[in-house]
């Protein structure tokens, strides 16, 4: 009977919705400005299409173009703002164009530059590279799991996502010093007598970004390995296969867009990552995101700081097109279904 | 059980032990009556109380939940456009360009981001109409326009999986499209809304990079006191503040997971129920 009542609360819900909403639409004001709107050309559908796609442009595509503007510019250390403008009238006559490409001969000179960057590679490679080790089994373990068990493990791997990125990282910092659980346990045990030196290091750095980015490798791989068809690897082994060899043969080529998927989440942003390395890594420790933030916030340049963002950008538009693509076509199969 | 099982256990085992160590060992060293957080002196929760003593961490917190409320709501609001828009709408001229935009935030460091707003509103501050200090409202912009994108995914995987036939139904039958809007397509897409809200709530309160950049001097958001107390170090105060929050997530979590799993098991009832009913006629 409690059930009853209940559907038909929702049905008087949605009938009182529905006369609410016949009495705006038929009334004199709503009918006036749409008459207006259609008048002058503009359909509901170019309306809804407009507000995100204006968000957009003034807050995504114009931002980046004024990036790309100040990083020709030449700095200016006393001016406000601190940089010099790209177009000058002379005489009011004249629009001079002033392209400097100073700063990317300079990124290119300063081996500081490179050198960030070509570290900040390898430790997104190597980072993601240990995600998939690490999470390759876990995302397999779930999806295979007793379907009783798998809404939770799910939720389990999901649970610290919510919780602080910037707590977590502080975590780490309790657990690595000189005096932190790790260094008691092993000398506790005895493998060790004096404290071993893991905070400031690369080491921890690695633990902190494989810690932090470990969701983003487990959540796609887990939703490729749950869709596929288990009767294949059946068909495999009642024809002889042993199992790895099943697994290497059917498993693993199956689930290789779920690796490029969580691999590009994580490597993508690990390479710009300023807030790991600042607490975890060591005072050496040269990551891109990191100069950038020095860059702008320490030596105040910001044409330096806006051609490393490009830089950065450029580096990165192969793994970001990847992603994408692998994005579409998983939105496509999805809308095939 | 087999080789492959008691290998698959372990790495699970390990795994979950790799994910939540950390976060119990904050936990835990919060109620330690040292200062020296890695040191055992005996239970206590005497941080707390400082902890809610510390003016400017509470005003921190303040202003990012404000930032953080709005921001959700904002995101939410252009976000479902934003997911409408690449469901349903089909082709149009710049629908490439748009869907780029749309998820490129998601994958762009943070850096790039913080720092191409902070230009925007700096280029911008002389224009009339511009707020000419920067802190609450730019946050919230460069936060709307990070995650609005996650609303956008989330928004539009809802609407991809469920077809439009119920849609085209109420279009065949008269209705117009802000009707079919409210009365079919929002009460669809809520649950997705929902969870985008909560998760823009959860990405602006937690952002420390882009909302450095897009601060004023005199604005300090939550992450930013939490960085500038631990870059000098473990302080417990800041483990008694995790401790807060991670109880509040795990709160909210077990009961939407129980919510869910509720709602699952009535609406297989009812499935059920209808599938009996279909054979009796």
């Amino acid at each position: 009977m409690a059930k009853q009542s209940y559907v038909s609360l929702g049905e008087r819900l949605m009938l009182g919705i529905d006369k609410l909403l016949s009495n705006v639409l038929h009334s004199p004001p709503y009918r006036w400005s749409s008459g207006i709107l259609r008048r002058i050309g503009l359909s509901g559908r170019t309306l809804v299409i407009a507000v995100p796609w204006i968000w957009l442009l003034l807050f995504f595509l114009i931002p980046f173009i004024i990036v790309l503007k100040i990083s020709f510019a030449e700095t200016r250390w006393l001016g406000t703002p601190p940089y010099s403008p790209l177009f000058e009238w002379v005489n009011n006559q004249y629009l001079q164009v002033k392209f400097n490409l100073g700063n990317y001969l300079f990124l290119l000179q300063d081996s500081l530059y490179l050198k960030a960057f070509l570290s900040s590679l390898k430790v997104a490679g190597v980072s993601t590279v240990f995600c998939l080790l690490l999470g390759y089994p876990m995302a397999y373990g779930i999806a295979r799991a007793n379907a009783k068990w798998r809404n939770t493990l799910l939720l389990l791997i999901i649970l610290p996502f919510w919780t602080s990125f910037l707590l977590r990282v502080y975590a780490w910092m309790g657990l690595l010093g000189n005096n932190g659980l790790i260094n008691q346990i092993l000398q506790g045990v005895g493998l060790v007598n004096e404290p071993v030196t893991m905070l400031n290091t690369d080491f921890a750095m690695y633990i902190g970004i494989v810690y932090s980015y470990l969701p983003f490798m487990i959540l796609p791989l887990y939703s490729n390995l749950e869709k596929h068809d288990l009767t294949l690897l059946e068909a495999a082994v009642d024809l002889g296969c042993k199992p790895f060899k099943a697994f290497l043969a059917i498993t693993l080529p199956l689930s290789v867009p779920g690796i490029i998927a969580g691999s590009m989440l994580v490597f993508i942003p690990a390479v710009g990552e300023f807030v790991i390395p600042r607490l975890l890594g060591g005072t050496d420790s040269l990551m891109i995101g990191r100069v950038l933030w020095d860059e702008y916030f320490l030596n105040r340049n910001w044409p330096i700081a806006s051609a490393v963002a490009i830089a950065l950008l450029i580096l990165l538009v192969i793994p970001i097109m990847i992603f994408q693509r692998y994005q579409m076509q998983e939105a496509g199969g999805l809308a095939r279904r | 059980m087999n080789n492959r099982s008691y290998f698959l256990l372990t790495a699970l085992v390990l795994g979950f032990a790799f994910l939540y160590v950390p976060i119990l060992s904050m936990v835990v060293y919060s109620f330690n009556e040292s200062r020296l957080v890695t040191v055992w002196g005996g239970f206590s929760v005497k941080w707390y109380g400082e902890l809610f003593e510390n003016r400017q961490m509470l005003q921190a917190a303040w202003l990012s939940l404000r930032i953080a409320t709005v921001t959700a709501t904002g995101a939410v609001i252009i976000g479902t456009l934003a997911g409408l828009v690449l469901a349903r709408f089909g082709k149009f001229r710049t629908r490439t360009i748009f869907a780029g935009m749309v998820t490129a935030p998601l994958v762009m460091p943070e850096v790039i981001t913080g720092l191409s707003l902070l230009l925007l509103f700096v280029a911008l501050a002389p224009w009339p109409f511009v707020p000419d200090s920067r802190g609450f409202s730019t946050i919230t912009i460069a936060h709307i326009t990070l995650t609005m994108s996650y609303v956008t995914v989330v928004v539009q995987s809802r609407l991809s999986t469920m077809d439009d036939s119920l849609e085209e139904a109420a279009m065949d039958l008269g209705a117009r499209p802000t009707k079919v809007f409210l009365l079919i397509t929002l009460p669809i897409i809520a649950p997705a809304m929902i969870s985008g809200w909560l998760l823009a709530f959860t990405l602006s309160l937690d952002d420390l990079v882009i909302a450095s950049f897009t601060s004023g001097p005199s604005t300090n958001t939550l992450p930013m006191m939490i960085f500038s107390t631990v870059r000098r170090g473990v302080t417990p105060q800041i483990n008694a503040l995790a401790t807060i929050m991670v109880a509040i997530v795990t709160v909210f979590v077990i009961i939407a997971g129980i919510t869910m799993s509720r709602q699952e098991r009535r609406r297989q009832m009812d499935m059920r129920l209808a599938a009996a009913a279909g054979k009796h006629q």
